[in-house]
């Protein structure tokens, strides 16, 4: 039977997690570990060739050479999103070794590796610990899954690794291009992806890397953003991705009227708060709302000759237009969402390609997300307190990772641009049916029925007084939710059995995900 | 009496809304299959809103099957009452949820009316986040949007929306259909208290005697009292012809649109994106408004993608002396009310013209002159209205008066 505590946020969380103890979150900068961080064996250039030629015929080969076995932890990373065709191939090969009871341990998961239910049900994946997206998620939330899944933000997702919470036996890295000597990139090659910041920390801390391509090219390999000298195989294969599902040709804006409601209005709420100004940095993703919101932010940015110091991507042909109309100095880029922002990596001097260890990871000596003016995120959910959920829906299904989301929050501004419901479903909410980020770290909610700033954040209150922006309390956008939808919505309901645990970003457990009842 | 009926829509593609089969029998009570998207959510709900309307009705006996896209409740409710009206074509009652607070608003006839946005009736997808984008005017629309198999059901939708909908104080208009169908249309939203009914097609004064007489016949029988203005929409050469008599046939009309898809059919003439082909008529109708001392307001504009095409539309049509738009998406109306600012100089006079105007009515004085120039009262107005719709635009703010006197 599962042991429970209460944790600082007031949700009940699992003591112990796929039998291993776990701490209870205990407030935002209040957990501070000691000690030292993973220890990385020793390695001898004489285990490996002189000639630097690590490749090995196929994925099955290196697996075995690896030292595959059962109970083993395989990464992955997800710089080729719902285009990846290597993890499936991994436990292909792992059911036909007759391996069994893996922990898959990926950067995210999509839709593309609904195949792996399959190796969920034979028994040769135990479990997953990374963000599901959709139809594993949906697999989780009923309850099918032999272990809890561990929902970990980017950051969250190194900080494991490098402080030995999940050790990883095998390492793959897919990479676009690569040389025999394990070298590789993302900015090159048919199945481009960008970065390849994601599978960083696998390559430094995996007991053994294999590193999987399309495009072998003779040594050296520039840029290496993965460095050979972490790599113990290297696998060719045919295709790796399908170029069309990794990056779009074009990213899009959104069409909805809504929403490019709520981007006008985010912009405005930056300008009014006096955000918007010379030297100034954000971030927004490549969802349909944060893109609109940068093109209205640019036009605002030109108007008024004000240039950014750094814009934080995932990148997208908008940011690049930035770039180089000189509207900011650098793009610091972690993973690279269309052809152009490829393609500005590859060949712009300031589009930075960076990774969860300089963004991210918060057991480190500072970094970048908490420098940031204002960052734009989403959201499923967001209560009264200004606590958000971005794994769950509100039916209580897990349907969504973490991503860098719960790293962002530490921006000088946080601001979520979400409905104030979809259909009839609403998102501003009594309480949120998974806590993924603490209310004190989201400032601002922006919904297409006005914007409701966090109490906490009286200055931003004052900067906007005036202002004429439709400003209103949380509880008037809920109550008017709550109006239009038909009064509140019923709580989902759910077993009491466990099915994930989301990890906030210093490893402390903020909530866990239960079982689904059945209806 | 049909035992089997629908309503509604189904499918991926379909939001906001709900398909409800019905199969009303004899025996065996009532029973509901509900397909939901908010289930768990809502589902004790739309299964009580459900039962509640079926017992209004009188039905004991009924299988309802629901497949739901997120429908409100007031879409729920009318996709029902659709379907008992299909399987029961003699019931007249109409099953009314409660109005929502503080959504009727009023509305004066010379309010602005730069941007009205067309909102297919039988959509209500639309017509939930309408009243966010700021239009001056909504239209819940029954005519052209709505296929004829579909007429009784939109009637439906349009009234309980009316009821249910908060529009953000945009003036609540419905188009209704051609006469005589429009009439019946008059018995489902008169009592819903529409702020404007537009009449389509209009070509002569005896149609809008008829429609004037349905209005006080409602409104006589519902017992109920607020104006309702008309906005009469001239389609034809006949219409053009008549605009006169149209714009002066009742004291309810506050404005004459127009409508070019139709009319350049009628005079066998292509519609062009540069308009002589209706010069014309625009002109006519926009002299007719005037003659009457209504407002007269232009046509839509099509393409939703060209912003910079819809600015130059409103500016020719602002030129000509038109005070309104029609709006097909509501990324348009920003754009409409942008256009139809006074501009900077013009802006400028105005307020002079009104301060001298102020000054001279502290003064008890009778005659406003500004420098040696006598102002006649007419220009007043103008300058007034001018005003008026800068603080609308965001140009002025209420007290621009003080700001202006410190300088």
């Amino acid at each position: 039977m599962a042991e429970y505590t209460t944790n600082a946020a007031g949700r009940e969380v699992l003591t112990e997690i796929n039998g291993e103890a776990a701490v209870p979150y205990k407030g935002v900068g209040k957990h501070r570990p000691e000690g030292n961080k993973a220890p990385r064996p020793i390695r001898t250039n004489a285990d490996y060739p002189d000639s630097g030629d690590k490749r090995l015929p196929d994925l099955k080969t290196a697996l075995k050479e690896a030292g595959l076995r059962d109970g083993m932890t395989i990464s992955t990373h997800h710089h080729f999103r719902n285009g990846d065709l290597v993890a499936n191939q991994i436990f292909d090969a792992a059911a036909e070794l007759g391996v069994k009871d893996l922990r898959w341990f990926p950067s995210a998961s999509f839709p593309c590796h609904a195949p792996l239910i399959e190796h969920l049900d034979s028994g040769v994946i135990h479990h997953i610990e990374g963000s599901m997206n959709g139809p594993l998620g949906d697999y989780a939330s009923q309850g099918k899954m032999r272990g809890l899944g561990v929902l970990r933000s980017h950051g969250g997702r190194y900080q494991a690794i490098q402080d030995g919470e999940v050790h990883i036996d095998i390492a793959v890295i897919a990479a676009p291009t690569s040389d025999p000597f394990g070298n590789c990139n993302g900015v090159n090659g048919p199945s481009v992806c960008g970065g390849l910041g994601f599978a960083l920390a696998d390559s430094e801390y995996a007991e053994k890397v294999i590193v999987v391509t399309d495009n072998l090219v003779p040594f050296p390999c520039v840029p290496w953003q993965i460095q050979g000298n972490n790599v113990d195989y290297v696998v060719e294969m045919d295709k790796i991705g399908e170029p069309a599902k990794i990056v779009s040709g074009t990213t899009n804006i959104t069409k909805s009227p809504d929403r490019l409601l709520i981007a006008e209005l985010t912009a405005e709420f930056v300008r009014a708060a006096g955000i918007l100004k010379e030297g100034f940095s954000f971030q927004a993703g490549a969802g349909g709302t944060a893109l609109a919101f940068a093109i209205f932010l640019k036009e605002m940015m030109k108007e008024s000759s004000i240039r950014a110091r750094f814009v934080r991507g995932g990148s997208t042909r908008y940011l690049v237009e930035m770039l180089e109309e000189g509207l900011t100095d650098y793009i610091l880029d972690g993973q690279t969402f269309d052809l152009d922002g490829v393609r500005s990596m590859r060949d712009n001097p300031r589009h930075i390609h960076t990774n969860p260890f300089v963004s991210y990871n918060y057991h480190n000596k500072g970094n970048i997300a908490s420098m940031i003016d204002a960052v734009v995120l989403g959201a499923t959910e967001v209560d009264v307190n200004f606590n958000a959920n971005v794994v769950t829906h509100s039916d209580g299904r897990l349907l969504h990772g973490i991503g860098g989301w719960q790293n962002c929050l530490f921006s000088k501004c946080t601001i979520l641009p979400i409905p104030s419901f979809r259909d009839r479903i609403p998102v501003i909410v009594d309480e949120v049916t998974t806590l993924c980020g603490p209310g004190e770290l989201i400032d601002v909610i922006v919904t297409e029925r006005g914007i409701a700033i966090n109490p906490l954040r009286q200055d931003l209150i004052d900067a906007t007084k005036g202002s004429g922006l439709p400003i209103k309390t949380i509880h008037e956008l809920k109550a008017e939710v709550d109006r239009i939808c038909g009064g509140p919505p019923a709580k989902p309901r759910f077993e009491d059995t466990p099915i994930a645990a989301i990890k906030w970003v210093d490893g402390t457990v903020i909530d866990v995900v239960k079982q689904l009842a059945t209806p | 009496m049909k035992s089997h009926t629908q309503a509604g829509k189904k499918g991926p593609d379909v939001r906001s809304d709900c398909w409800i089969g019905l199969e009303i029998a004899d025996s065996g009570g009532i029973s509901v299959d509900l397909q939901s998207k908010v289930a768990s959510l809502y589902g004790e709900s739309i299964r009580k809103l459900i039962e509640q309307e079926l017992q209004f009705f009188h039905i004991e006996h009924a299988k309802v099957a629901i497949e739901d896209s997120g429908a409100l409740p007031y879409t729920i409710a009318a996709r029902l009452e659709a379907a008992i009206k299909r399987a029961m074509p003699e019931t007249l009652t109409e099953f009314l949820l409660p109005v929502e607070d503080g959504i009727r608003t009023q509305t004066e006839r010379e309010r602005f009316r730069r941007s009205r946005l067309y909102l297919p009736g039988n959509d209500p997808k639309l017509a939930i986040n309408a009243g966010i984008h700021n239009p001056d005017g909504v239209i819940l629309d029954l005519e052209d949007s709505v296929s004829p198999d579909e007429k009784d059901a939109a009637r439906i939708l349009v009234r309980n929306a009316l009821r249910a909908v908060d529009f953000y104080g945009a003036e609540r208009m419905v188009r209704i259909n051609q006469l005589p169908l429009g009439l019946a249309d008059l018995e489902a939203v008169v009592p819903q208290a529409p702020n404007v009914i537009l009449i389509p097609k209009v070509e002569s004064a005896a149609q809008i005697y008829d429609v004037q007489r349905k209005i006080d016949e409602v409104k006589y029988n519902a017992g109920v009292s607020w104006d309702i203005y008309l906005m009469p929409i001239i389609e034809s050469a006949m219409g053009a012809m008549k605009a006169l008599e149209i714009a002066q046939a009742s004291p309810e009309i506050v404005a004459l649109a127009i409508g070019l898809e139709d009319y350049t059919a009628d005079i066998g003439a292509e519609r062009t994106l540069e308009g002589k082909e209706s010069l014309w008529m625009r002109g006519a109708v926009l002299n007719a408004a005037r003659a009457a001392g209504i407002q007269p307001i232009d046509t839509v504009f099509s393409d939703v993608g060209d912003e910079d095409g819809l600015r130059a539309s409103v500016e020719e049509a602002k030129s000509l002396g038109f005070e309104g738009k029609g709006c097909i998406h509501p990324r348009q109306i920003r754009v409409v009310h942008e256009a139809f600012a006074p501009g900077e100089a013009q802006l400028e006079k105005a307020k002079r013209i009104v301060m001298a105007f102020q000054e001279a009515q502290a003064q008890g004085s009778a005659v406003v002159s500004l420098g040696s120039k006598m102002i006649d009262p007419p220009v007043v107005k103008r300058a007034l209205h001018t005003i008026a719709l800068a603080e609308r635009a965001g140009l002025l703010n209420d007290n621009w008066m003080e700001e202006a006197d410190n300088g």
